[in-house]
């Protein structure tokens, strides 16, 4: 049977059919599959309340946007996701430099950082709102804390694990400090930082309903809690759709980002 | 001898080298002398653990003695310096700069302008014969191409001296043999003064006017043995009776040591 499914997959016509087939197909096979799952869903007695049809649910843009929400809601939270992640970005870079760079740094920060990162961020919101209030401060603090988390201990493993003999390369050619930090440490963190503001980005978006469970007045995380409270599943399954393309463009543009700018790296991750 | 007259290059001042470990304290190198004159190529051979890399190290100001001096040119060294070249067995080639900026990188450091650099890196790149991948990036060469390139980019600035700490330890066997004749025909032509380790006898007869061997746990230098075979060489030197003579004189020597090693 093994060595069955080995050529069926490898060599024969059977494979070759499947290696043919190009990338733009498979995505339109993949979300034909999505849609014939979600239309089962909405025919199941027993899930149709969750999952509205898909007509339903694009129907559910126009009573959104007739309510005068929609566009606010995706305003509101893209400028709290994008406040956070640029804030936790800017602290978490020279946070981890230090940490790499300076022992004690590492060793006082780094636990904290670990005991932090695991509890969830819905946790700790409350005591947020007690100190900054209500609105849009609360939110985007949420949002800087998980991602500056993240995106600090994924620069600073990096960092960490820099090939030293790059350094001492350096040091031979004549590099000083000051060189050795912008001609070597610099560029070759890159694929870390770029790796991180990946991650970073992504916690972003999956923080977004405990951030804007702070009372909020707009937002998409905001939205579905508020949807909830009156079962209105066709707006809130839509809203739910909306994060998931917001998270996938941010995704494709950091990838093309990456592509560009650490082109040069002898293996790619994932 | 003909090198008696010649510039002492790096003078080896009876260097001791210790390192803590767990065990305690551990003596890498225990009074290590030699003086490495102007336009000599001296290859080092020993068994792993006999204290060759951290020699190396210690005179390219990479690591400091414990004790001893290291002069070069008269002058004493202290820290990293680019009249001492050095070329790495991993090449160490930043991988995010094309091949062109690779050897211009100590030259963009020592502030020469780019026109001038851009001349200097193709001089160096044509003569390890790679001027048409100058504009590619690391990860698409070979480990060969690579380390050539790290040649070049050590040769570029200049060094009076290039130290290279096994090289051609991680290519295969053909590579090897190419780039040891690349190797000497380069020397043959610039004659700089050059600092060889390696663990293989062969390479390092090949190479070398003078081989020193190095015995283990501590390193010393535990006899320097001229190789008085003219150049040009090549593999066909491999063949001839003063050759076979020299490598089982070194091989004998290096076996002894391996069996110290293994103790």
């Amino acid at each position: 049977m093994k060595t069955n499914n080995y050529t069926a997959t490898g060599k024969n016509n059977g494979g070759s059919l499947i290696n043919g087939i190009p990338k733009w197909l498979w995505l339109l096979l993949s979300f034909g599959a999505a849609m014939l799952l979600w239309t089962l869903l909405s025919f199941n007695p027993k899930t149709a309340r969750s999952f509205p049809n898909v007509i339903v649910v694009g129907e559910a843009v126009i009573t959104m946007i007739s309510r005068g929400v929609f566009f606010a809601d995706i305003a509101s939270s893209l400028i709290s996701v994008g406040a956070g992640f640029a804030l936790g970005f800017v602290i978490a870079l020279p946070v981890a430099i230090l940490m790499a760079w300076y022992k004690p740094v590492r060793n006082i920060i780094e636990p904290w950082i670990q005991f932090i990162r695991n509890i969830p961020p819905l946790a700790y919101v409350p005591l947020i709102v007690i100190s900054a209030g209500v609105g849009r401060k609360p939110q985007i603090i949420v949002i800087t804390i998980a991602t500056f988390l993240t995106m600090a201990i994924t620069i600073y493993q990096g960092v960490v694990n820099i090939d030293t003999t790059l350094i001492k390369a350096a040091r031979v050619l004549g590099a000083k400090d000051r060189d050795i930090f912008l001609r070597v440490i610099a560029p070759a963190s890159l694929p870390f930082i770029m790796t991180a503001v990946r991650l970073g980005s992504s916690v972003a978006l999956t923080t977004l309903i405990a951030a804007e469970s702070t009372g909020a007045s707009a937002g998409l995380g905001m939205r579905i809690r508020a949807l909830n409270n009156s079962f209105e599943s066709a707006p809130m399954l839509l809203y739910i759709i909306i994060i998931g393309i917001i998270g996938m463009v941010i995704e494709k543009i950091i990838k093309a980002l990456e592509r560009r700018l650490t082109g040069w790296q002898e293996k790619r991750e994932m | 001898m003909a090198g008696k007259e010649r510039n002492v290059k790096v003078k080896i001042d009876n260097v001791v080298k210790k390192f803590n470990t767990r065990k305690g304290e551990m003596t890498a190198l225990n009074g290590v002398d030699l003086d490495i004159l102007e336009n000599e190529f001296v290859s080092v051979v020993g068994p792993s653990g006999c204290g060759k890399s951290t020699l190396l190290n210690i005179i390219a100001g990479l690591s400091e003695a414990t004790s001893g001096k290291v002069y070069c040119d008269g002058h004493e060294v202290k820290g990293t310096g680019t009249e001492r070249g050095v070329v790495f067995q991993q090449y160490a080639l930043f991988p995010w700069l094309t091949v062109k900026k690779n050897v211009e990188f100590g030259l963009g450091i020592k502030g020469i302008n780019k026109e001038e650099a851009s001349e200097i890196a193709m001089k160096y790149i044509r003569m390890v014969d790679l001027e048409d991948f100058a504009n590619h990036y690391p990860k698409e060469l070979s480990g060969g191409m690579k380390q050539r390139v790290a040649i070049a980019r050590a040769y570029a600035v200049n060094p009076s001296v290039l130290l290279m700490d096994e090289p051609f330890g991680a290519l295969d066997a053909q590579t090897r043999t190419q780039l040891q004749e690349e190797l000497l025909h380069t020397w043959e032509k610039e004659k700089k003064t050059c600092f060889f380790i390696t663990h293989d006898v062969d390479e390092a007869i090949i190479l070398a006017q003078r081989v020193v061997i190095m015995s283990a746990r501590p390193g010393r230098i535990k006899e320097i043995v001229d190789v008085d075979i003219p150049y040009p060489r090549n593999q066909e030197t491999k063949l001839t009776q003063e050759y076979i003579e020299i490598k089982n004189h070194i091989w004998k020597q290096v076996y002894q040591e391996y069996l110290e090693v293994r103790k």
